[in-house]
Formats: structure tokens, C-alpha cells, sequence
């Protein structure tokens, strides 16, 4: 596994540089959003009104926490199954957002968007919630309080780790690592 | 008679539901163990390092090893000399539960409707509840939190008498091939055979609740869980879908008789995260 390292915003260039099955490092500003929020991103743009966030080149980890226990910044935080976004993706990939980060295969739609709009998607290990808690320093719910877990959170992470599943070439990780280990 | 009372449940189900989340049963961390061991591919060591990280992190700190803390499915089984005294059984179960999931600080993943209002109601409540009268006088609650990820992979086909085994094979196969990495393998899977609709899929759930990679006590079912799980992890899905030799941890079959002209399967997956938790009052 080549290890990069990953910095938001992305630009083009930084994700046409990565290649699946590379090991990414991010560290710096995510934001979270998932079923319900996607919902209502999408509405907006539909409608021409502006976001409560700004996407471009930024990253949207599909995510809805537990809640944070006394001391802790945020509580276990690992990656959701990403195809019930599925539908909303490539409207966000159009006005540039740069990567996704769930858990699961996506889309044929989705992979076309990426592969135009120069996006991609990454997998964090779903389950190991705890273990990824540990590398988000410091978490605000920015938009959506109501939806509770589903609310958006602007998230400070360190060392963020996963794993390139969706490159902007086309390539698929899950595809070829089956290919390669079915009998 | 003996008395049982509801406050006896309601906390008994509470630090089910939190003992649940945070700690993984020994039966299934023994066979994540053994899955790290034999996994061939780079990703799916690395996914399964990071689940055993992670599930030893999750007991020490009392934190949920997943943020998705479940639907709080409950099997009770009431012994028919139980008493339940100073209340009902459902409120009391619910109340276990609220008080389980704001105490143990775990997400609240219930919506008030399935289509027309689908706001959190904010406790987890209310739980799916499967009760059974048993012979005896003991009650015995089995608190299993079930994540979406893996719940939203499951099928029921009504297969045909003269499918038999075959068609039992290939439904369960292609269940878990189209489930691919969705559910967060390496999976258990839950196998319900026989009875009607509603009974093969509260079977292949209730055969989730079984100690993982115990057998069925039927020696050619048991054959058939060992077939089913040799074949499932030659599908190639592996830790995570990123491929690997690991797919599944374990294949539990449950069975009951049917009617002669029909032949039921349900599968239900369950993630790595395997949570089952028990007690007997």
C-alpha cells in the first residue's frame, strides 16, 4: 500500500494522483453528511439556492456519530454504506466536490461522475468506529441540527486513514481485489 | 409462580444494550482472530487489523466499536411460570432500552414511520420484540442491536418444493455475492429454512443470535452450514469487499417444518460486529 497524504481543499491534480489501493493520510477540514442532509443538499441545488456549506474541493465523509461522552470530541464515527447516496453524488461532484468517504461499492453513475468532474471515493473501514474517532480532533454541527446524527459536522482530523477505492481513471478496488480472489 | 418484575427487566435490557454495543462477544473476536491468521489479501489483513484494533479499543473504553448502535432487536423468552409483575412487558422492555441508549451514550436510529414521517424519535425506541412462551420459570432476554449496513442485505424467496437444496445453496450464494462489501464482512450469516414467510426470516434472524460458528444439532444441516460457508469465502468478496479468502466468519441455519408445497428461505447478514449479548433472570 503506497501511503499519500491529503490535504482539503484538493485540487485536480491532487486527485489525479492517486491510484486505488493507495493508503491516504488526510488531515485537515471534512465535512459530514449523509441520507437525510444529501436530501436536502441536493433540494437546494435543484431550487438554485446556495449550500450551508461550500463543496469545492472539499471531502463529505458519510458518517452519523454517537454522541460524544463527557470528555470526548466526538463519539464512534465509522464509515456508512455509501450507495444510498448514490443518487445525490453526482450532482455535488458536478459543483466540485473532490471525495467521498463510506464503506461499499458505488454506482455506475456515480464512477462516470468521478471520472468527468475528477473525484474520488475512498473507503475507511467500516466498524472500526472507535479506532477512527480517534483521529478526529475536534467536531461542529455546522448545518441541520435537527437531523440529530444526520445533522452536517465540520470535522478537524489527523491521520484520517483510508483507503482509495475510486480513482478519477476509472479504476475499482473492490472490483479487482474480488476479481483476483474468486475461485 | 415466580415473580419477575419489570424493573428487573428494564435493567437487565438496559446494560444489555450498553454491554452489547461496547463488547464484542468472545465466540466472535475468537474467529476474527483466526480470519486475521489465514487472509491472504494485503486489504483484508489490514481491514481485519484494524477491526481487532478496534474492538479491543471499543471494550476498554466502554465506547460503541460502531456508530451504528442498532435497531434493539429483543428475543424474550418467558417461562409459562413467570409472573410478570408491576407492569407490562413491552413498556418495560422500552424503557430498558431508552434508558440504554442515552445512558451508554449510543445513536438514536429509529424513525417515527417508515414512509410518512421519518423523524428520530429520539430514544431508540421502540425495539423489535419477539417474545416466545417456553416451558419453566426462568426469562431469558437476548438483546441483539442490528446495524442497517448488513440489515438492508437481506432476502426471502419462496423457493419451489423441487428447488431442494440446490435452490437453497444458490439463493444463499447469490445473497451474499450481490451483498459484496456492503454489509461489512466478514459476515455471519443468519440461514432461516422452512415454515412460512414470516418464520424463515425470524429464524434467519434468531439464527444470529447463536453463538458464532456453533452448528445446527442436525449433523446434514450442519454439513450444510460448513458447504455454505466453504463456498461463500471462494466468492472472493473478502474483509471490507476488498477482496479476500475471508468473507464469512460463520453460517448458522435454522430450520422448522413446512407445508408441503412450499419451501421458504430467508437470509439475514449480520457484520463483523456480530453483537449478541444474553441474560437469564
Amino acid at each position: 500500500m503506497t501511503k499519500k497524504r491529503l490535504t482539503p481543499p484538493l485540487t485536480d491534480a491532487d486527485i489525479e494522483n492517486l491510484e486505488i489501493g493507495d493508503q491516504v493520510l488526510i488531515t485537515g477540514t471534512i465535512y459530514t453528511a449523509r441520507d437525510a442532509a444529501h436530501k436536502r443538499l441536493v433540494e437546494l441545488l435543484d431550487e438554485g439556492k446556495e449550500l450551508p456549506v461550500d463543496l469545492k474541493g472539499q471531502i463529505i465523509y458519510y458518517v452519523g456519530p454517537t454522541p460524544a461522552k463527557p470528555g470526548q470530541v466526538i463519539g464512534s464515527a465509522g464509515p456508512t454504506t455509501s450507495y444510498r447516496m448514490d443518487p445525490y453524488a453526482p450532482k455535488l461532484l458536478a459543483i466540485g466536490l473532490k471525495a467521498m468517504i463510506g464503506k461499499g461499492s458505488r454506482s455506475q453513475e456515480v464512477k462516470d461522475a468521478m471520472k468527468k468532474y475528477k473525484g474520488c471515493y475512498l473507503a475507511a473501514v467500516g466498524g472500526a468506529a472507535a479506532l477512527i474517532a480517534k483521529s478526529i480532533k475536534k467536531a461542529e454541527v455546522i448545518a441541520y441540527p435537527e437531523l440529530g446524527p444526520e445533522a452536517i459536522r465540520k470535522l478537524e482530523v489527523e491521520d484520517f486513514p483510508a483507503i482509495v477505492v475510486n480513482d478519477c481513471k476509472g479504476g475499482d478496488l473492490y472490483e479487482e481485489g474480488v476479481k483476483k480472489y474468486q475461485k | 409462580m415466580r415473580e419477575i418484575s419489570v424493573e428487573k427487566i428494564t435493567r437487565t435490557v438496559r446494560d444489555l444494550c450498553i454491554e452489547a454495543a461496547c463488547d464484542l462477544p468472545q465466540d466472535v473476536e475468537n474467529l476474527l482472530r483466526q480470519a486475521k491468521e489465514r487472509e491472504e489479501s494485503q486489504f483484508g489483513r489490514y481491514s481485519l487489523e484494524k477491526i481487532i484494533e478496534n474492538v479491543e479499543l471499543a471494550r476498554q473504553d466502554t465506547v460503541p466499536m460502531c456508530q451504528d448502535t442498532g435497531l434493539a432487536v429483543i428475543f424474550v423468552e418467558i417461562g409459562q411460570d413467570v409472573y410478570i409483575a408491576g407492569g407490562n412487558l413491552v413498556d418495560a422492555i422500552n424503557e430498558g432500552v431508552r434508558q440504554g441508549y442515552t445512558d451508554g451514550y449510543l445513536r438514536k436510529s429509529v424513525v417515527e414511520d417508515p414512509v410518512f414521517n421519518r423523524k428520530n424519535t429520539g430514544d431508540n425506541t421502540p425495539a423489535v420484540i419477539h417474545t416466545e412462551i417456553v416451558p419453566g420459570d426462568k426469562l431469558k432476554i437476548m438483546v441483539l442491536p442490528k446495524g442497517a449496513g448488513s440489515e438492508n442485505m437481506g432476502a426471502l424467496k419462496m423457493l419451489k418444493p423441487a428447488d431442494g437444496l440446490k435452490g437453497v445453496k444458490e439463493f444463499v450464494l447469490k445473497t451474499v455475492a450481490e451483498a459484496g462489501g456492503n454489509p461489512c464482512p466478514p459476515i455471519v450469516v443468519g440461514v432461516g429454512i422452512g415454515g412460512t414467510m414470516e418464520k424463515a426470516t425470524l429464524l434467519a434472524k434468531k439464527a444470529l443470535a447463536r453463538k458464532a460458528g456453533e452448528h445446527h444439532p442436525d449433523p446434514k444441516y450442519k454439513e450444510l452450514e460448513l458447504e455454505l460457508l466453504e463456498k461463500i469465502n471462494k466468492l472472493g468478496i473478502g474483509p471490507q469487499g476488498f477482496g479476500g479468502r475471508v468473507t464469512a466468519l460463520a453460517v448458522h441455519i435454522e430450520s422448522y417444518p413446512t407445508h408441503i408445497a412450499t419451501l421458504p428461505v430467508a437470509v439475514n447478514l449480520n457484520c463483523h460486529a456480530a453483537r449478541h449479548k444474553e441474560a437469564i433472570l
